[in-house]
């Protein structure tokens, strides 16, 4: 199944339910038509969210540059030291 | 998988294409060759006609290390990555192929963990991911990291793809698993990367995750622009309804 159809379930099963929700009144009306607008809020900020998370915990790895350095310099001197040219640059 | 002795006869074929890498290919070599010690494997370098003479380097590499493990397969002129890949592919001899960036922001000494964690598991696919414990990104500023938490986000929420890092490239495949799934696969850059590991996700085959760093040399060029969202959600969008 292409997965834009399983969204596409996924919100006609959420629709369905809001629908039934609306036909039952078992909360009142005025509540149920706005739960529509509530779940749409919900989900750009439970991406915000994600997003600003993501960004505090980014890993980072300064130590792995300088780590890097040392293995360019290291690789250097043998390939010279073999007649490879990697003088420049 | 029993692990037998050292690799149990695999051989790991590394498809690394390049243009205009005439020092990082000679670095990235040598660092190959230096964590590798007890692994058979051979080094395709896919050149596109580099102007600096990365070709020029590769056959003194060759003379170093013998032209049995480091195979130069050039092609005239620029065609891109994704028929790079399919390109080495053709001329790889392992059961297992490693597919890295020769700008040295895929460091090799990851390489024997990519290894260990596909025997201890199986595995068909074993991706390289930055977002994880023991893995991370330098060289990026907070522009960068925004729409790269952001890409991912956007991703993860669409596609559902079961695996943390989508856009990176540093990935070790089942060689019958590569063949398969590339042919099938028409996207370009970033996305290419993303398509391909959704659509063995999809097709079920087994995939693991290594933690990698990521160190971008390139200081301040942000290869991220306008047109590269556009072409990312473009990219996302065509996953959706295909995939």
């Amino acid at each position: 199944m292409k997965h834009i159809f399983k969204i596409m379930a996924l919100l006609v099963a959420i629709a369905a339910l809001w629908i039934g929700l609306l036909q039952t009144s078992m909360i009142p009306q005025s509540y149920a038509l706005l739960l529509p607008i509530y779940s749409v809020v919900t989900l750009g900020c439970y991406g915000l969210l994600m997003v600003g998370v993501g960004l505090m915990q980014f890993p980072t790895c300064p130590q792995e540059a300088l780590l890097l350095q040392q293995d360019i310099i290291e690789a250097k001197e043998f390939l010279q030291r073999k007649g490879v040219d990697v003088g420049s640059g | 998988m029993e692990e037998q002795h050292k690799n149990g006869g695999n051989k790991y074929s590394i498809i690394v294409p390049t243009y205009n890498e005439r020092l990082n290919i000679a670095l990235i070599v040598f660092l190959i060759f230096k964590h590798l010690r007890d692994v058979d494997f051979e080094i395709i370098i896919v050149d596109d006609g580099s102007p600096d003479g990365t070709q020029e380097i590769v056959k003194q590499l060759q003379q170093v290390y013998g032209e049995d493990r480091i195979l130069l397969r050039a092609r005239p002129k620029k065609l891109g990555l994704g028929t790079a890949y399919s390109h080495g592919l053709k001329h790889a001899s392992g059961n297992f192929v490693v597919i890295m960036d020769a700008d040295l922001s895929h460091h090799p000494k990851y390489l024997p963990s990519f290894i260990k964690k596909q025997l201890e598991t199986g595995a068909s696919i074993v991706t390289g991911t930055r977002y994880v414990k023991g893995g991370g990104v330098h060289g990026w500023n907070l522009m960068r990291k925004l729409t790269s938490r952001g890409a991912n986000v956007l991703a993860q929420t669409l596609l559902w793809p079961g695996v943390s890092d989508l856009t990176g490239s540093f990935r070790l495949y089942k060689k019958s698993v590569l063949e398969e799934v590339i042919s099938s696969c028409v996207s370009k850059g970033y996305v290419f990367q993303m398509e391909i590991i959704v659509r063995a996700s999809r097709k079920g085959y087994h995939i693991e995750e290594v933690p990698i760093t990521f160190v971008d040399r390139l200081f301040g060029s942000s290869k991220l622009g306008g047109s590269e969202i556009v072409g990312y959600l473009k990219g996302l969008a065509y996953l959706l309804v295909t995939t």
